[in-house]
């Protein structure tokens, strides 16, 4: 029998791809779609899937639970559970286009959700944490039921499939979003599984990720300390979650939490000036276990922007181009080419050298 | 009662020269010659084994083989069983051994296997990309914390900085040879680790290497005092041993002379028989007092290591230290080395360190509190395979002691407590104390090391991890061969094919 996602630990290779407008304009999902088509040959067609941020903007005050269930039992099931919690302020389906790339689809729906204030004054936790809280209790239980994305105006979706299917599957050209990030999936041993489909969500985190990281246990093991579930076993989700401890339980800023999973070498931050000398090696000190080897390039999408990261040794290409606004992200130039045709600004980053982008403020 | 011994001198008559090293080299009084015969003449119930006069004997006219004459087998009474209930009917004493146990136990490292890359991700080359394998043992903060102008508050708790995840490991002054010692201190200041007092205090010769020395307080307080204290990065103490666990040390009193007895603060000639316990610690409450005591009288400038005998209980033991204040717990498994343990102590108490180190380390996490301590491991560190091995289960370090002693010469006869090392070790006898040469002592050590962490930087970067902090508790990298499933579950690693 070939195991389940979630049951072993699957390496995947993938192609990646964002675009973001620090204008905060808004731009529908054919452009990253089309981008994903020349880097086919990086994916299987065993997971697609797109990130979008500012699509919910007559929402944007509420979680957006984009939800798999496999049956209509684990959907009631799971609403009741959610009731629990929050006010369920719209709870609707996905719509989709039928198509033949895309089989056996479970139900989607998308639930607008807004933290109960009794449940947060007895829990005595901030609404950031009930909805983590409750999302990992969903997703750890083989309930049938699998929350892909519980942001604020923003969502994820994705599927089994090359990723052109996959967004043509969800009808991206009707999403705006000032912000778009892509992946197709090549997972090694796995029949591929809906949830197993990239990004990888948490909050208004979304990771796309290509790679395989050789400090995965190192990192599970100690972020498992500090409530998080890894039950996919995928690179990505520990990165999620290692970005979430970072920069919503630690405080870290993005440069700083680049800093840990990407660290300098030692005789890099042997050459620093003395202040950063003493950053660098507290953080080293501070948070070794988070250090991420191997190879990867990743880009967290945030609300106002997004970070692109390559490991420190830049075993994995990523490569970034720049034209007014508008900054595009991408595993191979061509896919940049297709977004931004006469583009002129194109380079490579360093390993471990992070690019942040961020929306000016208020536009978005 | 009188046995054959237990070794032959096989000397091959044609190829000695009557040079008569072999005779000058042993201490043991093997060897001598006879002016009427001219021949060499050896009295084999005195031999050890320590392959003094093989390795000097200038035509290699000389082999000790074990002999064959033994009394008639029996799977249940083996030679040795017998020979001990014969010593011990005559004597009415304790036998005495050193080293680690030598038993036909267990030996998990040999049932673990390491991964590598191959395709999915690729292997990395450390002789063309950096490889790091610095790290720093110490508490580490649960939260950072920022400064008014926003900047990282970078202050930390006390941190002891390796460039390599091995240390020399608590081999006190008196079981072991002012040369030795010197040996040790000198090569860890070369390597940038550390290396460690044992519980006989510290030389007066030896302070200048105090940034790279831990000094160690055991229950029989030998030699510890405030200098002595602020003389090293870091304090140890040392609750207990895994050669003898629930016993103090001991030093025969033939060792207690000179400056072993003036760094120690004892007489001379007087055996130096530590307390099973501290005397001020009944219990997890008590080491708590002792660890702050010891930061108080260091003005919490350096680290408090508290080193604990592998036994049954452990995970629970460490979970305690690890809430007592303690900055790193070193765990010490059933086959380490000792200079002189009772044999049955030495042989049946304790349990293995690789059984151990991963219960502790998966006690501490599940409770959440594995980032107060840092974890050393020690108990049979054979080489660089075993300290990766004791990395990726989820020890921060390693010590390391008899593999050590074998750089600077020791040939593992497991006679130390007669104090009458050939090799110059475990020995205060000036003419044997001299044949240790520091200078050579401390470079094959040095060696040694160097050979351990290229060997370190090839395996891990098989695994396609650059850097050593990526390895700890990375027990996905590990796999078991030939374990049953409740070894592989205390393990926490999965069998070879899954």
């Amino acid at each position: 029998m070939i195991p389940l996602e979630g049951h072993v630990r699957i390496p995947s290779g993938c192609a990646v791809s964002a675009m973001i407008s620090r204008d905060g304009k808004r731009m529908n999902g054919e452009s990253i779609i089309q981008s994903m088509i020349p880097m086919h040959d990086r994916s299987n067609g065993l997971g697609g899937g797109f990130a979008a941020y500012g699509i919910y903007p007559e929402y944007k005050d509420f979680y957006a639970l984009h939800i798999f269930f496999n049956n209509r039992s684990a959907q009631a099931e799971c609403m009741a559970l959610l009731k629990e919690y929050f006010e369920i302020v719209q709870d609707e389906h996905i719509k989709v286009r039928k198509m033949p790339q895309i089989t056996d689809e479970p139900i989607i729906r998308r639930v607008f959700v807004s933290p109960m204030q009794s449940v947060l004054r007895h829990l005595q936790i901030d609404e950031k944490e009930l909805v983590v809280r409750v999302v990992n209790r969903i997703n750890a239980e083989p309930v049938g039921s699998y929350v892909f994305s519980c942001g604020k105006n923003m969502g994820a979706f994705k599927a089994v499939g090359f990723p052109e299917d996959v967004g043509r599957y969800y009808r991206l050209e009707e999403y705006e979003a000032y912000c778009w990030t892509a992946h197709g999936r090549y997972p090694t041993n796995t029949p591929g599984w809906w949830g197993g489909a990239h990004p990888f969500c948490l909050l208004d985190y979304s990771i796309v990720h290509n790679g395989e990281i050789s400090s995965y246990d190192a990192n599970r093991r100690f972020i498992e300390m500090y409530g998080y579930k890894c039950t996919l076993q995928t690179d990505t989700e520990v990165i999620t979650y290692i970005a979430d401890y970072l920069l919503r339980r630690q405080g870290l800023s993005l440069d700083e939490m680049a800093s840990v999973i990407a660290a300098p070498f030692w005789s890099t931050i042997e050459g620093k000036s003395e202040a950063d000398k003493e950053k660098y090696t507290y953080l080293r000190t501070v948070f070794p276990s988070l250090l991420v080897t191997g190879p990867f390039s990743i880009i967290l999408g945030f609300d106002g922007g997004l970070m692109a990261l390559n490991d420190r040794l830049k075993l994995r290409s990523m490569v970034v181009g720049e034209q007014n606004d508008m900054v595009y992200i991408a595993s191979e130039e061509a896919a940049i080419r297709v977004m931004a045709p006469d583009i002129q600004n194109i380079w490579s980053p360093a390993g471990g050298e992070p690019v942040i982008v961020r929306v000016k403020e208020g536009a978005f | 009662m009188n046995f054959y011994p237990e070794f032959e001198v096989v000397r091959n008559d044609s190829r000695c020269i009557r040079c008569r090293v072999c005779e000058r080299q042993c201490a043991n009084e093997v060897h001598w010659y006879d002016e009427d015969g001219k021949v060499m003449l050896s009295d084999e119930s005195k031999c050890v084994n320590c392959q003094r006069c093989v390795t000097l004997c200038p035509t290699r006219a000389l082999k000790i083989v074990k002999s064959d004459c033994r009394l008639r087998e029996n799977a249940n009474y083996s030679d040795q069983t017998i020979k001990e209930i014969y010593r011990q009917a005559e004597t009415g004493g304790v036998l005495l051994s050193s080293m680690g146990n030598p038993n036909p136990l267990p030996v998990y490292w040999d049932r673990i296997l390491i991964n590598a890359s191959q395709v999915t991700n690729p292997p990395i080359d450390p002789l063309r990309e950096p490889m790091e394998t610095r790290v720093f043992l110490g508490k580490k903060p649960d939260h950072i914390t920022r400064n008014a102008d926003g900047s990282l508050d970078t202050k930390l708790a006390p941190q002891l900085s390796l460039s390599m995840p091995v240390m020399f490991s608590a081999m006190s002054y008196g079981s072991i040879s002012y040369n030795a010692h010197a040996s040790l201190a000198r090569a860890a200041s070369a390597l940038g680790i550390y290396y460690n007092t044992g519980e006989g205090g510290l030389h007066e010769d030896f302070y200048k290497y105090g940034k790279n020395t831990i000094v160690q307080v055991a229950s029989g307080r030998f030699g510890v005092h405030k200098d002595y204290l602020e003389a090293g990065a870091a304090i140890e103490i040392k609750m207990g041993q895994g050669a003898k666990p629930g016993i103090g040390g001991h030093l025969p009193g033939t060792k207690a002379v000179g400056d072993v007895s003036k760094t120690r603060m004892i007489p001379e000639g007087s055996d130096a028989i530590s307390p099973a316990p501290h005397h001020d610690i009944y219990s997890i409450e008590d080491l708590r007092q002792l660890v702050f005591s010891l930061k108080e009288a260091t003005d919490y400038r350096l680290p408090v290591i508290v080193k604990v005998a592998a036994v049954h209980n452990i995970a629970a033991i460490a979970s305690g230290i690890a809430r007592s204040g303690a900055d790193i717990i070193a765990i010490d498994g059933f086959r380490g080395g000792t200079g002189a343990a009772p044999t049955r102590i030495r042989d049946n108490v304790g349990i293995p360190i690789e059984l151990a180190l991963a219960a502790v380390d998966k006690r501490l996490r599940d409770e959440g509190i594995r980032n107060n301590v840092s974890i050393i491991c020690g108990g049979s560190v054979r080489s660089a395979a075993d300290v990766v091995k004791a990395i990726a289960l989820g020890a921060d370090a390693c010590y390391i002691a008899t593999a050590a002693c074998l750089a600077m010469g020791c040939h593992l006869c497991r006679s130390c407590h007669t104090g009458k090392c050939n090799w110059g070790i475990a020995t205060q006898r000036p003419d044997l104390v001299k044949r240790l040469n520091p200078d050579i002592g401390s470079q094959r050590l040095i060696n040694l090391m160097d050979a351990w962490r290229h060997e370190i930087k090839e395996l891990m970067g098989g695994m396609g991890i650059n850097s050593i902090e990526a390895l700890r508790g990375n027990r996905l990298m590990l796999r078991g061969v030939g374990l049953t499933e409740k070894e592989l579950e205390i393990l926490g690693i999965s069998h070879a094919g899954e």
